[in-house]
């Protein structure tokens, strides 16, 4: 046989995987304790789509992207990673399937005890047999890729910036060229000028690579600038039984024109009838 | 029809007994659950990490700073106690040998003392304190920042990759610390026994080896192995399960050391009556201490 027509064997069920959509969340529910964070969660994601989950601080959005990763199991419902079900992975088949995964945390999250360097070919070591050379070229590159210059690679987490550091986060989450990469809150604590260096950096790699992004965050120039769709989720405790807790679900440009009372609350940044909540709670306390 | 007020009164207050009775039942049934399924979890994180020493031991730069830090930076405190104890010990036994002429005998009691309970004692409380709240504090530290799920995202065990290398360190260098607690504590008994009490050294050592043997120390070494497990698990599963914030870590590191204790003194028990019948069993006439 040809390599054309092992091409040609290979492509429809190619093209069959590359429908299916990369991630699948299928009725997720999670509870800590007594507390129900999320609720009936339905989500697919599209191979090569950029995915923005906004919504109030404590409404599950971490909760749900670490769902997405297999660090937090559902207490009922399906994530599936392309028609592989995580629940029915083993410990050890769930950690090679997260090499597939790159994940930028809210903090960063380096290793304190570890330079730079040594962060960002963190999962190369573990997973890849790579000469030291090789190691340090990966380091180069990926630190010229997120802005940061060579001298950085020496030093320890504790001296960067806050900007630094989410920046090293990202070029170590990209390190193992990654399928799927999750964004937990990439701008929060930054200033604007380093927020919109962080957001160019996700669009970037975007295009420089096929990856699929998921982008949690609460800053709407985020969220109206990186991604191609936007979800929505609202706080579980402020649902009645029976509401679905994904409360928007479209393109960025239909956020302002959303009529559901709680987005555009959300988009325009107004307290609404929260401050009367709270001068009622004050009340009731004094 | 109007209700006797006497009566109301009464079973006003045979329903507040009633309910207060059902309180403290259930906060007894709930310490007891907590107790259960801190015990349950402990287990299931001990018999994970022995499974990942099973299938695949760490690597030899995780391996190594554990030792390092482990073993050879608790040496000198270990040293330092051992050595001080034993000048205790003979202190206090002098004047009560003195009254009874056994001043000579001094040395087989205090070594025998350090060797069989002293020694691994405190080596392991030392541990405990030097070593399980560090790495109660630093597991702690690495769960409130996510490190440990971002061990986890990156497709490393956080079992294998931070506790494996934290239990072998101390299941490893425990026997050592022991043996050098047992040493500079003969040692620090002898110097004091001998050199400032002025006690005859021939007659002091020649008690000393009719009364400590050879299984007089592996017993002690033996014990040390369980406390230096225990140490590790319990200072790992506390750090792996700390309560968020700084409040969270200083608790994991107190109650890491304190769960280490209590546990030291209850195998130190069982392994001693363990010890004792194995002994009885081996040898059946015995041996003489005094």
């Amino acid at each position: 046989m040809t390599k054309t027509d092992q091409a040609e064997t290979i492509e429809p069920s190619s093209a069959a995987a590359d429908d299916e959509p990369i991630l699948r969340v299928e009725g997720v529910h999670v509870q800590f304790g007594r507390q129900a964070v999320l609720r009936d969660i339905n989500l697919e994601v599209p191979r090569g789509q950029t995915l923005a989950i906004i919504g109030e601080s404590g409404c599950g959005k971490t909760v749900l992207l670490k769902t997405l990763i297999g660090l937090v199991r559902p207490t009922v419902g399906k994530v599936w990673f392309q028609g592989k079900d995580l629940a029915n992975l083993s410990e050890t088949e769930l950690s090679d399937l997260r090499t597939r995964y790159g994940f930028v945390f809210q903090q960063a999250a380096l290793f304190d005890s570890m330079s730079v360097a040594r962060n960002v070919v963190f999962p190369l070591v573990r997973h890849q047999r790579k000469t030291q050379q090789e190691l340090n070229e990966v380091v180069a590159a990926r630190l010229a890729e997120v802005g940061l210059p060579e001298s950085a690679a020496r030093k320890k987490p504790a001296e960067l910036s806050g900007g630094m550091r989410k920046r090293v986060g990202l070029a170590r989450a990209l390190a193992m060229n990654p399928e799927v990469v999750l964004y937990d809150e990439p701008t929060t604590g930054l200033d604007p000028i380093m927020s919109d260096v962080i957001n160019e950096l996700i669009i970037r790699c975007r295009k420089r690579y096929p990856v699929t992004s998921i982008v949690v965050t609460h800053d709407m120039h985020t969220a109206r600038k990186v991604p191609d769709r936007v979800v929505m989720l609202y706080p579980l405790m402020r649902l009645k039984h029976d509401e679905p807790q994904i409360i928007f679900d479209g393109p960025p440009d239909a956020l302002d024109d959303c009529k559901d009372r709680r987005v555009c609350q959300f988009v325009r940044g107004e307290a609404g009838e929260r401050l009367m909540e709270m001068r009622e709670q004050a009340e009731r306390v004094s | 029809m109007d209700a006797d007020p006497q009566s109301s009164t009464t079973d006003a207050r045979s329903s507040g007994v009633v309910d207060a009775l059902a309180d403290w039942v259930s906060d007894v049934g709930a310490v007891a659950v907590n107790w259960i399924v801190g015990i349950g979890e402990v287990v299931l994180f001990a018999l994970r990490t022995m499974r990942w020493m099973v299938t695949r031991l760490p690597a030899r730069e995780t391996l190594l700073p554990s030792f390092y830090q482990i073993g050879v930076l608790s040496l000198p405190v270990v040293a330092l106690t051992g050595t001080f104890i034993g000048m205790i010990l003979a202190v206090q036994s002098y004047s009560q040998f003195r009254l009874l002429h056994l001043e000579t005998r001094l040395g087989g009691v205090i070594n025998i003392s350090l060797v069989r309970e002293l020694g691994p004692v405190l080596a392991a409380t030392m541990l405990a304190g030097r070593v399980g709240s560090s790495m109660a504090a630093e597991l702690g530290t690495m769960r409130v920042t996510e490190q440990i799920d971002a061990l986890s995202s990156m497709g490393a065990n956080p079992i294998h990759y931070l506790v494996v290398p934290r239990f072998l360190g101390c299941l490893v260098m425990i026997p050592a610390l022991t043996v050098m607690a047992d040493f500079m504590g003969v040692a620090g008994g002898w110097f004091y026994s001998t050199v400032l009490l002025d006690i005859d050294k021939h007659h002091y050592w020649e008690n000393s080896q009719k009364v400590v043997n050879g299984f007089d120390l592996f017993g002690g070494v033996f014990k040390s192995l369980f406390f230096g497990a225990a140490i590790a698990l319990v200072s790992c599963h506390r750090g792996f399960h700390c309560d968020p914030g700084a409040e969270g870590v200083g608790r994991a590191a107190t109650s890491a050391f304190v769960a280490s204790f209590v546990l030291i003194l209850i195998l130190n028990l069982q392994i001693d009556i363990f010890l004792d019948s194995l002994y009885y069993y081996l040898w059946p006439q015995g041996v003489s201490f005094l």
